[in-house]
């Protein structure tokens, strides 16, 4: 068993230097061991800065992505934000690989034990909750994009020295729209409201600290009938989702805003041109969302994005698996992963080998934004900070 | 109840040749940590509705296990007696119901960040039984054939064969106008000269056709439509009463035959199977043929096995791809190439999980398109041909 998990280690750094070799290649990114951040980012600053998270519910695989093979999924991510980000390389998740619970996990910087399928709140102290509580923010400050019923619960925890009134606002558009739409018309759309049914999506709707449909009008300066009409004119529940951002940013500018794309997962259904196509509508997203930030006065210049995926998916040579369709080996390959870094005083245009945590999300976003993420068992990552 | 605690009766609703197993290896299942044995009795308890290859599988690890002293065997086992269980775990009906325990054993073993040891453990105890059973000799070598393409319009940007062309050779020039019936002469020939019991498989997306031949065991899905909309009915009806996700997969697992209008023999328990525990295979013909295979390779370990491609349905929202019942759906041919090469794939890679690796074949056809790709021993791995070739002549080099 030993050398199964000391082979996996090195599975998993092959994995990294195959990722950093590709990189060196498609973007010509500087390799660097362990160098801190650009400095720029001066404490001056750190009442004013912003981050944005986006994570991919349902992990892409190398193969598929950053591969030599894979490399025509993801034009924007190579051309556009590669050459700005600090890139690590080896982002191992060694918690449990269901996507409500490894996105708590990610969002708390702890490894999180609960039903993946279950609807509720995270144990320790979210993203959120360390932030509006240590900076005494309100909550308008703070938002999670979720894609539909189930992550309703991951805005705040049930910790004893946080929870209730500190945790982010939960938007989940899909259960938005459903709502929105006038009987009947829900068939339409449906595209934009679909799940598998690996997902939570079927677990009971409960309701917390999720938006209502009455609130959109206020708080995005959204009309139902202007909301429903340009869902029509999208493609995928992750389109709608950014949408929500979009909105979200420009009317209210949160300083912290989480937002977990989940088209990838229709890997789930065995379906290997969707999942591409998922990967694709990933990648065109998250450099909207980059441009977004960079052509908004209340982000340019003082925002912080992460991209990472919330873990992996099964390799094609493990048997216990289907290859891309599932995570459920917790091989290697399912539980290594990458993260994308941007923004000011980060370096541009490196990659990071060393192995890191996903646990380490939060604590980074502490460093940067100023709070203490005292629960989390995770480390800040010193390149960033 | 712990397992020292086991006696015959304690079988008594297991099928007849399930009991009888347990009550013959009564003796060693004694012995088994609470962390294997019901993994264990899960195969066991469906051994009346096993393939041939998979009972002598289940036989010889039985063998493998009494074979072994108690010291030896103490050994062998550790690695599971020392994963920690909690009493609410270990309280299951683990004897009755096995695939529950197993679903339970799971979600704790990831909760706990116990599950590396245990795939440590499962990687280290399967890799030993297998070495120790060594490889009965084949009456002839193991065949995959697959086909892809159906309904793809000439002029298509995707390049197929791209995982597969390191290990083959790519004839681009192929004279495929005899078509279809030319691989399906060829493995009817080939299933009479071995006859066996479920040793040569045809799974089809789309209808079976005219074409019949003894010896080979048929499946499809668009044959199986009746079934799938029974099935699409209750995963919407899931969605509506927001039953949860776990509970709708254990709630098809446990779906029998008679309950979608099937007589209760191996071939439909097979078949059900392939609806209730795959994942995408009730909406998408892609992913029906490429689990089958998968499946039929892994559990019926068969001489020859011939999967052809066909279109699935287009995206769609949840509600409208589990709506076949009410409408007949669109179609997706260039994505269903796609999948289908990614299936062809797939299908090679599990063919060469199974003993007789060294010796097998595998062809590939693109159908109506002149391409083939041919994986065999002799043939030289990654290259290319446009020399003009006959796909009956392909056919006949692999059969």
């Amino acid at each position: 068993m030993g050398q199964e998990i000391g082979s996996q280690r090195e599975i998993a750094q092959r994995i990294a230097t195959g990722r950093r070799q590709f990189l060196r290649t498609a973007i010509g990114a500087a390799a660097a061991t362990t160098a801190s951040a650009g400095r720029v980012y001066g404490q001056a600053a750190l009442r004013n800065r912003k981050a944005v998270v986006v994570t991919f519910g349902g992990g892409a695989r190398d193969d598929e992505t950053f591969a030599p093979d894979g490399q025509e999924n993801i034009p924007h991510m190579l051309k556009e934000l590669l050459p700005r980000a600090t890139f690590y390389s080896q982002v191992v998740n060694r918690g449990i690989l269901g996507h409500y619970v490894a996105t708590a996990s990610l969002a708390t910087g702890a490894y999180e034990t609960f039903n993946n399928f279950a609807a509720v709140s995270p144990d320790n102290p979210t993203v959120f909750e360390y932030f509006r509580k240590d900076l005494n923010r309100p909550m308008t400050d703070a938002w999670v994009i979720a894609p539909s019923n189930g992550f309703n619960g991951i805005g705040e925890s049930v910790h004893r020295g946080y929870g209730k009134g500190y945790g982010a606002g939960v938007i989940l558009p899909k259960r938005l729209l459903k709502a929105a739409l006038a009987a009947g018309e829900s068939t339409r759309l449906d595209h934009l409201l679909r799940d598998n049914y690996e997902s939570p999506v079927l677990a009971p709707e409960i309701s917390g600290n999720d938006f209502k449909l009455s609130q959109m009008a206020d708080v995005l300066k959204l009309s139902v009938a202007n909301f429903t009409a340009h869902a029509r004119s999208l493609a995928s529940p992750d389109e709608l989702s950014v949408y929500i951002a979009r909105q979200l940013m420009r009317q209210l500018a949160p300083s912290l805003l989480w937002i977990t794309l989940h088209d990838i997962d229709i890997a789930h259904s065995g379906a290997f041109s969707l999942y591409l196509d998922g990967i694709r509508r990933s990648d065109r997203l998250c450099a909207e969302l980059w441009q977004l930030i960079q052509s908004e006065p209340e982000y340019a210049g003082k925002t912080t994005m992460l991209i990472l995926p919330d873990f992996g998916r099964d390799s094609d040579t493990d048997p216990g698996g289907n290859g891309f369709q599932h995570h459920r080996t917790g091989d290697a390959l399912s539980r290594t992963t990458w993260l994308m870094a941007m923004g000011p005083g980060i370096r541009e245009n490196v990659v990071i080998d060393r192995p890191v945590d996903s646990t380490d999300i939060v604590p980074t976003l502490g460093a940067r934004l100023g709070f203490s993420a005292r629960y989390s068992q995770g480390k800040a990552l010193v390149e960033l900070v | 109840m712990k397992a020292s605690q086991l006696k015959p009766e304690t079988f008594a609703a297991y099928p007849p040749l399930a009991r009888a197993a347990a009550v013959q290896h009564l003796e060693l299942l004694r012995q088994l940590p609470i962390t294997f044995l019901p993994l264990l009795l899960k195969e066991l308890i469906s051994y009346d509705i096993k393939f041939p290859a998979e009972r002598k599988e289940l036989d010889h690890q039985f063998r493998y296990l009494e074979a072994m002293d108690a010291t030896a065997l103490r050994k062998t086992m550790s690695p599971f007696a020392e994963l920690r269980l909690t009493a609410k775990v270990e309280d299951l009906d683990w004897v009755n119901l096995p695939g529950q325990f197993a679903e339970q054993l799971s979600a704790h073993l990831w909760a706990t960040r116990q599950i590396e040891a245990f795939r440590g453990a499962v990687v280290e105890y399967v890799n030993a039984m297998n070495a120790a059973r060594g490889e009965e000799p084949l009456a002839a070598h193991r065949l995959g054939l697959v086909v892809i393409g159906h309904g793809v319009p000439p002029a298509g940007s995707w390049q197929v064969f791209r995982k597969l062309r390191p290990h083959g050779a790519h004839y681009q020039k192929v004279d495929d106008r005899a078509g279809y019936e030319t691989i399906l002469k060829a493995i009817a020939a080939r299933a009479a000269r071995h006859p066996e019991p479920f040793a040569h498989w045809r799974v089809e997306g789309g209808m079976p056709g005219a074409f019949k031949a003894d010896g080979l065991t048929t499946i499809s899905y668009a044959a199986l439509t009746p079934v799938r909309t029974q099935l699409q009915a209750r995963i919407s009806k899931g969605y509506d009463t927001a039953i949860g996700s776990e509970a709708l997969r254990s709630a098809l697992a446990k779906m029998k035959p008679e309950d979608v209008g099937l007589s209760a023999d191996l071939l439909n328990h097979f078949q059900l199977s392939l609806l209730t525990e795959g994942s995408g295979t009730q909406i998408f013909g892609t992913t029906f043929v490429q689990w089958s295979a998968r499946e039929i390779w892994r559990r019926a370990q068969p001489m020859t096995l011939l999967a052809r491609f066909t279109e699935r349905q287009k995206e769609d929202g949840s509600r409208e791809l589990l709506s076949e019942a009410r409408r007949a759906p669109a179609l997706d041919a260039e994505g269903s190439l796609v999948d289908a090469d990614m299936g062809a794939y797939y299908t090679w890679l599990n063919q060469q999980r199974l003993p007789g690796a060294a010796r097998a074949k595998f062809l590939v056809w693109f159908e109506n398109h002149g391409q083939a790709l041919v994986i065999a021993p002799g043939i030289r791995k990654g290259t290319a041909s446009t020399e003009p070739v006959e796909l009956a002549k392909l056919v006949a080099e692999v059969i």
